[in-house]
């Protein structure tokens, strides 16, 4: 397939805003369990919501350089029955308002204690809204990543690792981001948040191994034999049948050549894992919110590489059928 | 229910074309706007088509076939392209199992041309939105037009009547007869797409004659056998019966 920008940065800043607003509530429930001490103020959860929901503001306006007819966009709420692009087009928004939501309780100080558990744990009202907020995030994973991951053909995508590598890669960089942003607060959640993204990057790197080692090895279910209905193993097309571009030489081949495609492949292995566990391992040590921030910058310059990737690496059947142009 | 098709005979299609000009003549002309060519004549061109034709090579030389191949939206009767559109613009008609796009409902995200396994679907470059083969629904049920002009463009263009359309799901229908009796066939099955057009395969005739029917190996009738000459004055059959 051939990698759109638009889609590139929708999926990687949106991912980042999911995994930081996850990790700021993560950090929340911690206190509320008492596993942590109370942090400074409010303004800590209300800042990183804001940054949380500006990252999902600028995925979502990416997305729509996606779009022949942008201003149509709100159409594509209506098949949420069949369709999980629509199923995304309703939780981005609705996570987004959420997060807000969040936010906003923070900010404003509007969180009466609705009930205690136990006599111990107070459950307020941001922890509810949260818990809630948390819900759409994770839906949010699942539906970007299910847009891929439902369309059989492209066999690449069609893996449950689809799901797990972009839930596990958004949440990584959302928690690099929230170690950054809590060590520059001086907040004494950064080492919870580091050691987590550390985990969880730790992880994505098994899962995104294992989906690169499955797709290495893929076998294509369709060849010129099926896509002809011609039993022959030597079938060789002399002509597309014109000599022009068309639609469907430009969507889906990626036209880099194989040197390009295994650097991208190299690069996004050394950024997103290794690079940033360093950077962060650094940071963490010396107490250097810079190093963190390059962390993460440096991890979600690999997450692009990463994403491009993935849409390079799909092989459409219809490719097929596009093979000489004559 | 009816699902109107495409029945493409491989075995007469002789690669000329015809289908993709007059398609895209007849398209080109609707009300539903023009199918953008971009830069025309400039370095790049590029334009919008419902149909191709494509020509494969099969064999190894010297025993090579060509077969000249014509590709238009298959009008599959589980459409993996019509439950993917967030806005409902695709859609597959019940009356007629026509599916087509609602140009005024299209966002153009394209995500229906990535569920299409055949590759069928083009964004069209001016209007933005997508676009395939509506099966000439606005020719196929126009009754200002002559009973025997109610088909599409291409179907009619073909000179070899390589395309038969009619309703795949009526026996009687020359196109259901002609899947049934010439090996219609679809493409890629192994997505269960159940396309409704279906295309009928190259045909040899051929007999196979082995030496042993040259020559009668086994004789027991002595047929042509070399019969001696009978001796000068042994009686003929005809003096025996006049005798
Ligand atoms: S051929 Fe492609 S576009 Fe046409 S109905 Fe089938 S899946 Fe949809
Ligand atoms: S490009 Fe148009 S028809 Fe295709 S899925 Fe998007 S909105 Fe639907
Ligand atoms: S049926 Fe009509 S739209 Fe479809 S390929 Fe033929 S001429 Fe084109």
């Amino acid at each position: 397939m051939h990698p759109a920008f638009s889609v590139i940065f929708l999926t990687t800043l949106i991912g980042a805003g999911q995994g930081l607003y996850l990790a700021l509530y993560t950090g929340q429930l911690y206190e509320v369990f008492k596993v942590l001490p109370v942090q400074d103020s409010a303004h800590f959860y209300a800042i990183g919501s804001l940054v949380a929901a500006v990252l999902l503001v600028a995925g979502l306006f990416s997305s729509f350089f996606h779009l022949g007819h942008p201003e149509r966009a709100w159409r594509s709420a209506a098949c949420w029955r069949t369709s999980w692009l629509s199923r995304e087009v309703i939780a981005l928004p609705a996570f987004l308002g959420m997060v807000s939501a969040y936010g906003l309780i923070h900010y404003m100080g509007w969180n009466p204690v609705l009930f205690t558990f136990r006599d111990t744990f107070a459950v307020d009202l941001s922890l509810l809204v949260g818990a809630v907020a948390s819900l759409l995030g994770f839906t949010l994973f699942l539906c970007t990543a299910m847009i891929y991951a439902c369309i059989k053909q492209l066999q690449e995508w069609a893996t449950p690792l689809t799901v797990v590598n972009y839930t596990l890669l958004g949440s990584a960089s959302g928690f690099m981001l929230a170690t950054a942003f809590s060590a520059w607060r001086g907040s004494g959640l950064t080492d919870f948040f580091g050691g987590w993204a550390i985990l969880i990057t730790l992880i994505a790197l098994v899962t995104r191994s294992a989906s690169l080692i499955r797709n290495g090895r893929i076998k294509h279910k369709s060849s010129l034999e099926t896509a002809i209905g011609i039993r022959h193993a030597r079938i060789e097309q002399k002509s597309q049948g014109f000599m022009a571009g068309s639609f469907n030489t430009r969507e889906y081949f990626h036209g880099a050549p194989k040197h390009v495609f295994n650097l991208v492949k190299w690069s996004f292995l050394v950024l997103v894992f290794p690079v940033p566990l360093v950077l962060v391992s650094i940071g963490l040590g010396t107490h250097t919110s810079s190093l963190l921030f390059i962390a993460f910058l440096v991890q979600y310059l690999g997450l692009l590489a990463e994403r491009w990737f993935f849409f390079a690496q799909a092989r459409h059947p219809q490719n097929l059928y596009y093979q000489t142009v004559g | 229910m009816s699902q109107l098709a495409l029945v493409i005979d491989l075995n007469v299609c002789v690669g000329c074309h015809a289908c993709v000009t007059s398609c895209k003549e007849w398209n080109t002309s609707g009300t539903a706007g023009y199918l953008a060519d971009m830069n025309p004549f400039g370095k790049d061109p590029t334009g919008t088509f419902f149909n191709r034709v494509q020509t494969f090579e099969v064999g190894n030389f010297p025993n090579t076939e060509t077969v000249h191949f014509p590709k238009s939206c298959l009008h599959c009767e589980e459409p993996p392209c019509v439950p993917v559109c967030p806005t409902g613009a695709s859609y597959k008609r019940d009356e007629d199992g026509i599916v087509l796009v609602d140009y005024d409902k299209c966002i153009g995200c394209k995500y229906c041309s990535w569920a299409c396994p055949y590759g069928v679907r083009e964004l069209d470059e001016h209007q933005k939105v997508m676009k395939k083969c509506t099966l000439c629904v606005d020719r196929i049920y126009d009754e200002s037009l002559p009973e025997n002009e109610r088909k599409p463009a291409c179907v009619m263009a073909c000179p070899t009547n390589a395309r038969l359309f009619g309703d795949v799901n009526d026996p009687d229908s020359e196109a259901a007869q002609a899947i049934r009796e010439r090996g219609g066939y679809q493409l890629m099955p192994e997505w269960g797409t159940r396309p409704a057009n279906h295309y009928l395969p190259r045909r040899k005739t051929r007999i196979t004659i082995h030496d042993d029917e040259l020559v009668r190996a086994d004789n027991p009738l002595n047929k042509e056998r070399q019969l001696p000459m009978p001796d000068a004055d042994d009686p003929t059959l005809d003096e025996t019966t006049s005798w």
